[in-house]
């Protein structure tokens, strides 16, 4: 499978995952971190949960009103993530945010991901692209935080 | 109507978000382009020829507004940077003033950000109390709905003659009558209904009455506060400085200039006060009533259209202006927007500034058409068409 090369697989990928997003619903449980993500130049409004246990990421769950992108976006990162130590995630996150922005970027670790890797082609849309990736990193250098505290 | 009066579409732009702001004409543009070409000058301090011209162009301006809106003096016309400025000033240096502790604020939960928010901050700063007109089931509002809210304590009644997501025309000439009789103070945020519709300060009681200018057909970045002139007297001003002052002394003693000046401190906006004058000008040409009949028409039309489409859900058929409201079944209203951009149509998907009104229409996020006098039945047949297609949106958009 080469999701590269074919435009109407990744319009696949991207639609299944707006449409039946994973893990949509909060747990709003005291075990998870929560962070609001919105845009202020339009109006996706995402809350992200994540779950952390020994340094790997157990869960990420989500919520809210969002466009395709940044849903779809949230739910192949929620996929992506799941299973992966934080470092791993950082690593993942910051190739992503390369991707979108234009800048050299490891595609192999990326996963299905690399759906966007067009989007730059349309600039309004890269913030939507960037939703979860913000509200995750956010979380993670909380986390980071609270370790180095103790 | 008079589409060729407009520069911007010649290129082949649908436009259908005047509610954000509006198209302006070639004289508008002329008008401020020779400003800055021919006679660019400071006003009221030059002896020279160019200030000569500009001090004429922006002198008839504040009459031209008072003309326009029928209020009884051009002392009455305070010019803004726009409708947020002229309602906080009237929140900061007038109700902030006047109010006391337990004081109650009429609003609604269809209210523009700008006609909310001053509000909320008196109500967290000197204990005023905010509370809502319940809208009708058609989000509109009744005059029996707002006499039902009114308490011996209510003070304030502000509301927008033409509310920006629903569209709806306000009563606001019988809930001026009410204010009269209750000694209520009566704020109309008339930015939706400026250019679109007759607007009469005395008609309706205003206490205050707010506007902007690019939603007239005019430049951005200037407005104008009507304020009745015994009220803007007690109004303090919110900034202070070359232009407002009689005089100010080592001592500290300071005298401040009479209203309007007294508001207006610093360098106005000369190139756009010239522009606005030209605006009304051009709208006075047309004819408002003309403008309103005719948005009327269009809406209609639409209404009846998108009613044949399946998958669109209208909000605000039986609104009489020129704003339609709806969304497609199951897909976000940004990706709706960015799909009728494939086809050079702009609208605006969003909240539109009135975060309070999803708690009424169950949903936070609508596609917005808003019109003027330059859109016509083509461009909505093109509209619908798009529409109709749209099962394939993804296929677009993504």
């Amino acid at each position: 499978m080469n999701i590269i090369n074919d435009k109407e697989l990744r319009r696949e990928i991207i639609l299944d995952n707006y449409q039946n997003p994973t893990n949509r619903g909060l747990t709003n449980s005291s075990y998870y971190l929560k962070e609001n993500t919105n845009n202020e130049s339009c109006i996706d409004n995402l809350d992200i949960e994540l779950k952390v246990e020994n340094d790997i990421i157990t869960d990420i769950r989500f919520d809210g009103e969002a466009c395709a992108i940044s849903t779809s976006a949230t739910s192949i990162m929620i996929k992506t993530l799941i299973g992966k130590t934080t470092s791993e995630a950082r690593k993942i996150l910051q190739n992503y945010d390369n991707m979108i922005e234009e800048k050299e970027y490891d595609k192999e670790i990326l996963g299905e991901l690399i759906v966007y890797d067009e989007i730059y082609k349309q600039p309004n849309r890269k913030r939507c692209a960037l939703l979860p990736r913000d509200a995750i990193v956010k979380m993670l250098n909380r986390l980071d935080e609270s370790t180095n505290l103790n | 109507m008079n589409r060729e009066d407009f520069p911007m579409l010649n290129q082949d732009t649908i436009y259908f978000d005047s509610a954000a702001t509006s198209l302006k004409p070639q004289c508008v543009i002329d008008k401020m382009n020779d400003y800055y070409t021919k006679h660019t000058s400071n006003i009221h301090r030059g002896d020279y020829t160019a200030a000569e011209i500009t001090n004429r162009e922006y002198d008839g301006a504040r009459e031209v507004v008072k003309e326009f809106i029928n209020a009884k003096s051009s002392n009455e016309i305070v010019f803004t940077k726009g409708s947020t400025e002229s309602l906080n000033l009237v929140a900061f240096g007038f109700l902030k003033k006047v109010l006391k502790e337990g004081d109650e604020i009429l609003i609604n939960k269809g209210e523009h950000a700008s006609n909310v928010l001053p509000y909320l901050v008196l109500q967290k700063e000197i204990g005023i109390k905010v509370k809502y007109v319940p809208l009708d089931e058609n989000y509109e509002i009744t005059v029996d709905n707002v006499k039902k809210m009114i308490t011996d304590k209510t003070k304030v009644i502000a509301i927008a003659h033409i509310s920006n997501v629903i569209g709806d025309i306000r009563p606001i000439n019988e809930i001026g009558e009410i204010c009269k009789e209750k000694d209520i103070y009566f704020i109309v945020d008339a930015s939706q209904s400026i250019s679109h519709i007759e607007i009469n300060v005395e008609k309706c009681n205003a206490s205050f009455l707010a506007f902007s200018g690019h939603k007239m057909l005019g430049p951005t970045g200037i407005g104008v506060l009507y304020g009745k002139e015994e009220l803007l007297n007690k109004t303090e001003p919110l900034l202070y400085g070359g232009g407002m002052n009689q005089y100010f002394e080592e001592d500290g003693s300071y005298e401040l200039k009479s209203v309007p000046s007294k508001f207006e401190g610093g360098t106005p906006p000369i190139a756009e006060v010239i522009g606005l004058k030209e605006a009304i000008n051009y709208i006075n040409k047309v004819g408002v009533t003309k403008i309103h009949e005719y948005e009327l028409e269009l809406k209609e039309y639409l209404v009846s259209e998108l009613e044949k489409i399946d998958n669109v859900i209208l909000y605000n058929k039986s609104s009489k202006s020129g704003i339609v409201t709806f969304n497609l079944e199951g897909v976000f209203s940004q990706d709706t927007s960015i799909y009728l951009n494939h086809y050079n149509i702009a609208i605006r998907a969003g909240n539109h500034c009135t975060k309070m009104l999803k708690d009424e229409l169950d949903i936070r996020n609508t596609c917005r058409i808003s019109m003027h006098l330059y859109n016509n039945k083509e461009e909505l047949d093109k509209l619908v068409e798009a529409l109709k297609m749209s099962k394939d949106i993804f296929k677009i958009v993504l």
